[in-house]
Order: C-alpha cells, then sequence, then structure tokens
C-alpha cells in the first residue's frame, strides 16, 4: 500500500537531490512538511536540468532578441519569421546522461522529446540534426556508444518520418566517461498558427494525450542533474524507452487537433513528464490545475501518485481543451488509436492539486513551484588558459600532401558516411543539402525558399580558452549557414559544461558564455531557445567545456545555393580571408605531432562579419556556387573535401609561404570559393572595394590536390584514407 | 492518370508519393485511410514508404491486414496497376500479392544512399519510359530491403522477366538475393521496388530519374 505521509528523513531529501537548504526552502514555502509525492514533485522542478538553478544568471545575459525573432527562450522551442506568414520552430537538446546508460534509447527519447517540443508549438518537423560527442576511439566503451546512439538517432527519426540533415561526431578522451547527445528539430508553422503552453480561463478540461503512463523514467530529470561514479550502470530503469511509431501518431494527431480550434493550451510531457507540463500551463497562466490521477491511462498496474508525478515516459502531451470540441477532439485522437482522457480542470486557487483514489495527495502553490525554485550565484574563478605556442615549437613536414592524407584518415577529419547513412535524409522530399556539405538546407514546401541550418562547436578550443571557444563556436556555425548562401537569422545553443559546484568548471560555463553572447551580438545572431547540460563528469573528471550551437538562415532562392563540390576543371579558387598562420590547437598539431597545445585561433568578429557578408552577397547574386568554409584543418581539409565531393583535383601555388603553415592553419573567418576564370578579376575589383581579402590561390583539375613543390595527394588516396576510417573502426580493425 | 495512394498509421513517405504523381501526372492523387473498405476507382494504387505501425511484428504484417488492403488485393486481380516502395514492397509480400520476403538489411543497419538500378525488363507497365539494361540512380532508405525467395520462386520470377529492376555496379545496399530490387507479380500489374523513385523527380534533388516509373504507366494507360 502506498504511502503518502511517511517520514521525510534527510536521507529521503538527499535522494532526491535536494540539498538540506533547499529543504528548508520547501518547508519555509509551504508551512508543513511535505507529503512523498509533494517531495517527488519538487525535486522533478527544483533539479538542475528542470531549473536551470546554476545557470539562470549567465543565460539572461544572452542576447535574444532580432528583427525576425517571434518568441524567444521560455517557450518549448524558438520562433523566427521566414517571410510570407510562415515561421520556423527550432530548438536543440541533451540526452547525455541517459545515452551513457543506455545509448539506443537514450538516443531515441532523445530525438523524440525535441520533436515533440516542435511540434508541440503546432510545427510539423521539417529537419533534424544532432551533435555527438563520444570517448577516444580506443575506449572500451566507445564502439558500443557510437553504434547505439547512431542507431537510435535513425531508429526514432527515420520511422517519425523527419529528413536528418546533418549534424557531427567527434571523440576525445576526455568524454570516456559521459558521450554528449545533443538533438535539434526545427519544424514550419503558419505565424498565426502557433500554440503555446500558458492556460487560459478557469474551469476547462485539461486532457491527456498520447502514450500510456508506465515506470520508466522515474526520476530521469534528477539522474541528469547529477555526476557519475561507478554505479552508473545501476542508474538504467531511470531512462525512458521510445516508441517512433506513437510519436508520428501523436504528430499527425495534435496537427489535425490543433486545426479543429479545440486547444487552448498545449505541453508536451518532457522531463518530470506530468509534473513539469502541469505546472507549466497553469503557472503561466495564472491558474491552478487539479489533476485526477484515476483517469490517468496507466499501462501498469498499481502505479503510485508519486509514480506517475515523476514519470517520464515518452509520447504524451497534455492539453487544455476547448469544452465545445471535446467530441470533435476526441474523435481525431480515437482514429488515430491514442489516449485521450479527460484528467483535471484549471481553476482559480492557484494551486497545483493531485487527488487519488479519492484522495488529495499533494496540494502546492503552482506558481511558486517555478518561480520560487533555488537560483544559485556559483562561485567561479577565471578559468586557466592554455599558453601561446612558440614559433619555432611548431614543427614542419616534408610532404604536406602525404600529412594532408593522414589528417583525412584520422578519427575527427575521417567521413562520417557510416553514420549518417544511417540517418534518412530525403523523407519529405525537400532535402536540398544533405549531410557532407557545410550546413543542411531543407527546401520550406511548395516555395523557393530553403532553410540552412549548422551544429557546430570546437570543444578543444573552447579547453583551451572558454572565452574565444565561445566566440568560435557561434561564428564558425554563421560561417556554415553563409557559405551555403544562407542568411543567418538565430541560433539555438546546448550547453554542455561539468559540475557548476566546482568553480573551475563554472569558471568555463560563464566565460564561454561571455564569448558566445559576445559572437551573437556582433553578427546580429540573436538565441531563440536552448537547453543546459552540466554534470558531465564522470569520477572527478569532466567533459571538454561544449557549448553546441545549431545556427538557422534563410536562403531566399534555393536554385542559387552552393556547395562544396569541385564543379568543373579549370574553375579558379580564390581564397577569401587570406592566408593564415595559427596552428595553437589545430588539428596538424593534435593528429600529426600528438600536440593539443596553444590557444585557439582568435575569432576577430568585425572581420568574420565582414567576409561572410562579402561571400554570402556573390552567392545570392548567382556569381558563386562552390563555397566552402575553412575550419579544422584549415586550406589543406577544405581543399581535399572539396576535391573529394567534386572527383576532380586542384593545383594550389603557395608562393614562398611556409607550406605546413599555409595549408594547416586555422585561422577564422575564411571561405574557398571556385567560378569560371573569367568571372575573376570582377570579383577581385569588389572584394577590393568592399575591402576584402581575396586572393587566387589555384586552379581545378587534375586528379590531385596538388602544392607543388609542397607536395601533392591524390584525391584516389585522399579518398580511400577518408572513406575507410569509420567503418574500420566500426568493423574492430582500426 | 487517376492515383491513389493508401495511408497507414505509421506511414511517412505517403507525402513524398502524393508530390510525385501530382507532378509527373498533373493530377492530385486521392489519399485513402487504411480503414476504408473500398478505394475509390482509379488506375493505379500506391502503398507509400515508412513505418506503418512501426514495422513492429514484421515490416508491412499488420498494414497488410488491414480493410483497404482487402480492396487493394480485389482490384489488384481485377487488373489495376498497384505499386507498393519500401513499406509499400514488404506489405505486398506480406499481403501475398508478390511472392518472396524482405529480411532485415545484410550489415543490419538502416541505410539511406543513393545506389544504381539496372533496368532488367523495360517491357512493364512500369519501365516503359526507360531503355532496357538502362543503369540508372535512385535512392534507398530502408532497414529491411534484403529481398529473398526459395530457389523455385527466384527461378520463376528470372525466368518470367519479373525481375524489373536491379541493383548495379556493385551497389547493392543490403544483400538482396541477385541484387533483385523490384519484382512484378505474374500479370505484371503489381510492382514492389525498395527504392524511392519518387525522391529522384526534380532539380532540388538532384537529378531526375525517377520520374520514368510514374511516366510509364501514365503512358501504358494512354495506349
Amino acid at each position: 500500500m502506498f504511502q503518502n505521509d511517511i517520514d521525510i528523513t534527510p536521507d529521503l531529501i538527499s535522494r532526491h537531490g535536494l540539498k538540506p537548504d533547499e529543504y528548508d526552502r520547501i518547508l519555509r514555502l509551504i508551512g508543513r512538511k511535505p507529503t512523498l509525492t509533494e517531495l517527488g514533485i519538487f525535486s522533478a522542478m527544483w533539479n538542475e536540468h528542470c531549473s536551470y538553478k546554476s545557470s539562470k544568471k549567465w543565460l539572461k545575459t544572452l542576447p535574444t532578441k532580432g528583427e525576425k525573432v517571434v518568441i524567444g527562450p521560455g517557450e518549448n522551442a524558438g520562433v523566427i519569421d521566414i517571410g510570407d506568414g510562415d515561421v520556423a520552430i527550432f530548438k536543440m537538446e541533451s540526452h547525455n546522461h541517459p545515452s551513457y546508460i543506455e545509448p539506443y534509447q537514450g538516443a531515441t527519447t532523445g530525438v523524440g522529446g525535441i520533436l515533440r517540443d516542435v511540434f508541440t508549438m503546432g510545427a510539423r518537423p521539417i529537419a533534424a540534426m544532432n551533435s555527438l560527442s563520444f570517448g577516444e576511439p580506443d575506449h572500451p566503451k566507445t564502439r558500443h556508444l557510437v553504434a547505439g546512439v547512431v542507431a537510435g538517432v535513425g531508429g526514432y527519426g527515420n520511422s517519425f518520418g523527419v529528413p536528418t540533415i546533418g549534424g557531427e561526431v567527434r571523440f576525445h578522451a576526455r568524454y570516456n566517461g559521459n558521450c554528449l547527445v545533443n538533438a535539434f528539430a526545427l519544424g514550419i508553422a503558419k505565424r498565426d498558427g502557433i500554440f503555446l503552453s500558458e492556460a487560459k480561463g478557469v474551469g476547462l478540461p485539461v486532457v491527456y494525450l498520447g502514450a500510456k503512463t508506465g515506470r520508466d523514467g522515474v526520476g530521469g530529470a534528477t539522474m541528469a542533474s547529477a555526476e557519475f561514479d561507478d554505479t552508473i550502470e545501476e542508474k538504467r530503469p531511470t531512462v525512458q524507452v521510445g516508441d517512433p511509431f506513437t510519436e508520428k501518431r501523436l504528430l499527425e494527431a495534435c496537427l489535425e487537433l490543433m486545426k479543429t480550434g479545440a486547444v487552448v493550451a498545449i505541453q508536451d510531457m518532457g522531463a518530470a513528464g506530468l509534473t513539469c507540463s502541469a505546472v507549466e500551463m497553469g503557472a503561466k497562466g495564472n491558474l491552478g490545475i487539479r489533476l485526477d490521477l484515476d483517469r490517468v491511462p496507466q499501462r501498469e498496474e498499481d502505479m503510485t501518485p508519486y509514480e506517475m508525478m515523476l514519470s517520464e515516459s515518452q509520447e504524451r502531451m497534455l492539453m487544455v481543451l476547448e469544452p465545445s470540441k471535446e467530441k470533435e477532439a476526441e474523435a481525431v485522437f480515437r482514429k488515430w488509436e491514442l489516449d485521450f482522457a479527460v484528467c483535471g480542470v484549471t481553476t482559480d486557487d492557484l494551486r497545483f492539486r493531485i487527488i487519488w483514489q479519492g484522495k488529495e495527495v499533494a496540494n502546492l502553490p503552482i506558481k511558486e513551484l517555478g518561480d520560487e525554485a533555488p537560483e544559485y550565484d556559483r562561485p567561479w574563478v577565471e578559468p586557466k588558459t592554455a599558453a601561446p605556442l612558440a614559433d619555432d615549437a611548431i614543427p614542419a613536414v616534408n610532404d604536406v600532401g602525404a600529412a594532408l592524407i593522414r589528417l583525412m584518415g584520422a578519427p575527427d577529419q575521417a567521413s562520417r558516411a557510416w553514420v549518417y547513412e544511417q540517418y534518412d535524409c530525403l523523407v519529405q522530399g525537400n532535402s536540398a543539402q544533405i549531410p557532407g556539405g557545410d550546413a543542411g538546407v531543407v527546401r520550406v514546401e511548395g516555395t523557393n525558399k530553403a532553410l540552412a541550418m549548422s551544429a557546430d562547436v570546437t570543444p578543444r578550443y573552447c579547453d583551451a580558452d572558454p572565452f574565444e571557444g565561445g566566440k568560435q563556436a557561434v561564428a564558425e556555425s554563421w560561417r556554415n549557414v553563409t557559405a551555403v548562401g544562407g542568411d543567418p537569422i538565430a541560433l539555438t545553443d546546448n550547453l554542455n559544461f561539468g559540475n557548476p559546484e566546482k568553480p573551475e568548471a563554472m569558471g568555463q560555463f560563464v566565460r564561454a558564455l561571455q564569448g558566445i553572447a559576445e559572437a551573437c551580438r556582433a553578427l546580429n545572431f540573436p538565441i531563440v531557445s536552448g537547453n543546459v547540460s552540466l554534470y558531465n563528469e564522470t569520477n572527478g573528471v569532466g567533459i571538454l567545456p561544449s557549448p553546441t550551437i545549431v545556427g538557422v538562415g534563410l536562403l531566399p532562392d534555393v536554385t542559387k545555393m552552393a556547395t562544396i563540390a569541385f564543379k568543373a576543371d579549370g574553375d579558379e579558387v580564390l581564397l577569401v580571408g587570406g592566408h593564415g598562420s595559427h596552428l595553437g590547437q589545430s588539428v596538424y598539431l593534435r593528429d600529426l605531432h600528438g600536440r593539443e597545445e596553444g590557444t585557439p585561433p582568435p575569432v576577430d568578429l568585425t572581420l568574420e562579419k565582414k567576409n561572410g557578408d562579402f561571400v554570402r552577397g556573390l552567392i545570392a547574386s548567382g556569381r558563386v556556387t562552390t563555397c566552402h568554409d575553412l575550419s579544422d584543418g584549415g586550406l589543406g581539409v577544405a581543399l581535399a573535401e572539396m576535391a573529394m565531393a567534386g572527383r576532380r583535383g586542384v593545383r594550389v601555388e603557395l608562393g614562398g609561404l611556409a607550406p605546413h603553415v599555409a595549408v594547416f592553419a586555422e585561422d577564422q573567418a575564411r571561405y574557398l570559393i571556385a567560378l569560371k576564370p573569367g568571372d575573376v578579376s570582377a570579383i577581385l575589383a569588389d572584394a577590393a572595394k568592399s575591402g576584402v581579402s581575396v586572393e587566387r590561390i589555384g586552379t581545378v583539375g587534375g586528379d590531385a590536390v596538388d602544392f607543388g613543390p609542397a607536395g601533392k595527394a591524390s584525391v584516389t588516396d585522399l579518398k580511400a584514407a577518408y572513406d575507410s576510417w569509420f567503418p574500420a573502426f566500426m568493423g574492430g580493425k582500426a | 492518370m487517376r492515383s491513389a495512394v493508401v495511408l497507414f498509421p505509421g506511414s511517412n513517405r505517403d507525402h513524398d508519393m502524393v508530390k510525385a504523381l501530382h507532378s509527373v501526372t498533373g493530377i492530385k492523387p486521392t489519399v485513402v485511410w487504411h480503414q476504408d473498405a473500398t478505394l475509390p476507382d482509379v488506375d493505379l494504387i500506391v502503398l507509400p514508404g515508412g513505418f506503418s505501425y512501426g514495422d513492429y511484428l514484421r515490416c508491412g504484417a499488420i498494414a497488410a491486414r488491414s480493410p483497404a488492403m482487402l480492396d487493394v488485393a480485389r482490384k489488384a486481380k481485377a487488373g489495376v496497376r498497384v505499386l507498393g516502395v519500401c513499406n509499400g514492397f514488404q506489405i505486398l509480400t506480406e499481403a501475398g500479392l508478390l511472392p518472396g520476403a524482405l529480411m532485415r538489411n545484410a550489415h543490419l543497419r538502416f541505410v539511406c544512399k543513393e545506389v544504381k538500378l539496372e533496368v532488367t525488363n523495360n517491357d512493364t507497365d512500369f519501365t516503359r519510359a526507360y531503355a532496357k539494361g538502362q543503369v540508372i540512380r535512385c535512392p534507398v532508405a530502408h532497414h529491411d530491403g534484403n529481398y529473398f525467395a526459395d530457389p523455385e520462386t527466384l527461378a520463376r520470377l528470372e525466368g518470367d522477366g519479373r525481375v524489373a529492376f536491379r541493383y548495379a555496379e556493385g551497389t547493392n545496399p543490403n544483400g538482396s538475393i541477385n541484387d533483385i530490387a523490384g519484382i512484378l507479380n505474374e500479370a505484371g500489374n503489381v510492382l514492389g521496388m525498395m527504392p524511392h523513385p519518387e525522391n529522384l523527380i526534380e532539380a532540388l534533388h538532384g537529378g531526375f530519374d525517377g520520374r520514368g516509373l510514374f511516366e510509364s504507366v501514365a503512358t501504358s494507360l494512354a495506349a
């Protein structure tokens, strides 16, 4: 028999992830001891994952406003205006902790959760992306995690029917104990068809939609707000199980329902399921909510109110219903063979009341549950930054061609085809650019416009200098959107860091956010949604600071989109932004010399904007259709990727520059473009007028990336190295 | 050409198919809910791709038993052309309208990529617009596309020219026996294929090779 009024011991409080002073706060707030169900509700609302208690102070400093921002952070996802009455709705969210414990289910439910965040607002998801970080390749857990996470991402998105059009995969020892799984989704809606979670009207039915409630995921959000240790395997029952088939029906049913006018407010059940969704709807609408748990569809027997309130069963929604439409609404859900149950009512008393077997098992002040959550100004120290490299400490190589082949076959540069071929990137028929280029691009159905998006962060830069690394993550995403011809509009972020209770880790968070904010302001690139994942530590070792950025931009005319592939022999190759010299934290140093040293390349945001605007203008005017940004591995890796994609070589003249520096420097704000020889002089003249450094560096042709006397790499050899690493690794041969 | 696309819970390339049929034939197809026991009178019935019933039990097994499929079987017997793509192909084999089975891909992973298809038989209502032996580009996206049939069935399929498409140039993505990508029923009015011609029909897709299939059906009706 379930005992709701049990003694709340310090041990019980601690097992709910609540600190003693947080419990005192609860006592002050409600003026009595909580019941067990109430304690569970507080733990669900006040954990780091749901309350952002360590990060809120700093998140408030981020730029979130812009001309095209319709809805910024605070809703299920951010909303931007993309013209013609259309809006794009998008967000990224982490599922790091569950994916490490149970990779397939952790990843599927990460994808499912972010898709729900988008369609709960009335948008049909039209694109998905992800950012995955794993431990070093030879760590015993890495293959298992890669296989499970990739299959899980695909397993959910493919069945649901959303194209996964891009992402990133990296390896580093600092993720050995904590992998990162960040899932992004973007949907399209009409500007006047956006649905929100704010409840309106007293005495209206609260309806439960979707799948039944089970015991899976009880306490998941609390688990995700703690460090890991060696007892990690015991946490497996806190991971939820995904069912994309139900989610697909839930999507179709919700979109059909929204057309009927039956939806007053709607909120998906994500972390802390019924609790968070009900409190969110009530608190936002200044209303109380009473839930009758006996009416909640249940998939298991004898569930307690505690379990029901904390279950994270997937594919569920809560809605406030326009009562006159009840029959019509129910018919939609019956058609899709989903549960539809009136299980509560909105009230005017601002209380969150839970009824179970006729008894009230919780009665809490609804607004305070969210608003009065603890907020911390965590102590932080200026994080250690790496020392600059002395010029004479950088070794040269004899043959940059051979070096380039080695780099293309290294774990972080090798082809990700093994991964993305497991994702359906074509479903819906609007994919204009699939994984392998600078950004994913999808056409907006029925129009000639398209949305470009790119997931980026360079964690090794962030670790060496969180401020510059934060700037760089934003700049690179902006640059990638630009490189396909997109006009960058806004971004979503997924801030993955270590334990905020450690001043050094908190310092990384603070400084990275300051860098992000500075770049957002300089590039007019506001943040409209996001997620924070802290406590990514195991046995005291934290991840590399990893603030993933997904930037989104608009291509007014998709037929003008640029791609990275060289198109024709004889085309001239121009370098925008000039030759580089910065080798600190480069993949050249790391993968060829085994050294992770130096400062990351600084980002000159003024230059970034100037160069990017120039390139975008060239693409928009139809003069350039071949473009690639320079990032990891600099000029050399960019040339190799363009050559492999176009299946043709390029001859490059380096003049008197030191080849290993010119070829592998990772200086920012740079692009390669290729165009017909006859167009070169006009573009050089335009560049001079705009004050942008553009120089002719080579010609497309031949069967190698050929640096003349400095060495060359045949496209065949590059491709062999590039294509073979991942399959060999997963097959146990690398 | 009038066409209908049957929608099952979990179908997800219905939309792509509707767009392709509309684009090629100029007429928007009717979308039929799987619970409808009678399909409209059309020239072509299409079972689209996706994950009907989540691919639970076996791919296509549950959808094959839906009310609409009884009428699809009746109409197929009466000579109406039926096309099943991907999950639609799986449903057709589960419904007994096509022989053989689609097993899990040999490498056990979902695969989405472009492959090459040889038009093995162009003397069919679905392939007339192509040349015999022509190699076309076409994307695939599936987890269970590994075609298998017993030796006797296989010999009949091959002997009767009922293999419409074969993976070519070493691009078999799933381990299908004899590189089979698409097969016909005995009467030649039912085609099942794993690849997605509906995803290669316009400049945005980077090619038009898939159009020929829909053009073939339209032409064969006009003839």
